[in-house]
């Protein structure tokens, strides 16, 4: 064994233990805090797996996009929306997290069993690594331009309307007047409609 | 031939693939089991990881040459981005009204 082989080795351990901890500490920590942090965690390792497999323009865009875009967002919503409650405790929940877990180990069971037993045309033509980027930048202005553009609009529709759901302060005027109206009477009046009842 | 040796290298394809199938299910046990819906939206930023593992994994190994797995990576990318902007937003206004993230009470649609 060279060292290279043993130095990717070692690296793809340690990398996909870092994924699959990182994932189960995401879903299973009380806090949320710390899932966000190793939401991050997993993300830059996930890259580093890509490092492994020839990409390194993916490997920059997942860590530019996911760390620093994506987790960055959902570490804002936890500080905006960071309240402690207490949740209602719900009867079956004990047995809804078993027969969950059971139908997602017979989906595990089921995808390893496929990966296994599928006889993969292996080895495929060999990864061209560096020119990588360049042909990736190829694909996305011949034949994948439709897509890409089409990824342009869907990213200001995203944008204008992630804007338009999260503003607070809806203008609206009165139409008599052409004043604005007083936007704590609008949120007060709205509220006690949409409260749950049940609770109470 | 250097590049050789880490393309075809010393890892399995079948590795990657397990790597992948297992964040997979452990993203949609999450986002069956989350109470908090931010942690529903981590859970779905996991499962889309995972996918991504796969294209890349195939890509690397089956498609070198033409690398189209890295392209619908790059898509796959863009799409999570815009689907977590989205979701945080509904998230946000969710919360303005029901004073909640507990999923449990965001029942109004249900029967």
């Amino acid at each position: 064994m060279t060292i290279s082989t043993s130095t990717e080795l070692i690296c793809f351990g340690v990398l996909s233990s870092i994924v699959i901890l990182g994932s189960l500490g995401v879903v299973l920590l009380p806090n949320i805090v710390y899932s966000a942090f190793l939401l991050g965690g997993v993300f830059m390792a996930v890259a580093g797996l890509y490092l492994l497999l020839n990409a390194s323009f993916v490997a920059a865009a997942q860590v530019l996009v996911y760390v620093g875009a994506v987790n960055v967002l959902i570490l804002f919503a936890i500080m905006l929306v960071n309240k402690q409650e207490e949740l209602k405790p719900i009867k079956g929940l004990r047995l809804r997290k078993i027969f969950s877990g059971a139908v997602c180990a017979g989906l595990l069971a089921l995808l390893i069993r496929v990966d296994f037993t599928t006889p993969w045309v292996l080895p495929g033509p060999n990864a061209i690594g560096e020119e990588a980027t360049i042909r990736i930048g190829e694909h996305l202005f011949t034949d994948y331009l439709l897509p890409f553009e089409l990824a342009s609009v869907l990213l200001l529709m995203a944008m204008i309307g992630a804007i338009v759901l999260a503003r607070r302060d809806v203008l609206i005027s009165d139409i008599g007047t052409g004043n604005s109206v007083d936007q704590a009477l609008i949120e007060k009046s709205k509220t006690p409609l949409l409260i749950d009842k049940s609770s109470q | 031939m250097n590049m050789i040796e880490t393309s075809t290298g010393t890892i399995p394809l079948q590795a990657y693939l397990l790597i992948a199938s297992l964040l997979f299910c452990i993203g949609v046990w999450g986002l069956i089991n989350s109470r908090n819906a931010v942690r529903v939206l981590m859970s779905i930023e996991l499962m889309l990881n995972a996918v991504n593992i796969n294209l890349m994994t195939f890509s690397s190994y089956i498609d070198g040459e033409l690398i189209r797995g890295q392209v619908f990576a790059v898509f796959v990318i863009t799409v999570a981005a815009a689907e977590a902007a989205v979701g945080l937003a509904i998230l946000l206004s969710l919360y303005r009204n029901r004073v909640t993230v507990d999923m449990e009470s965001f029942n109004l649609l249900r029967w």
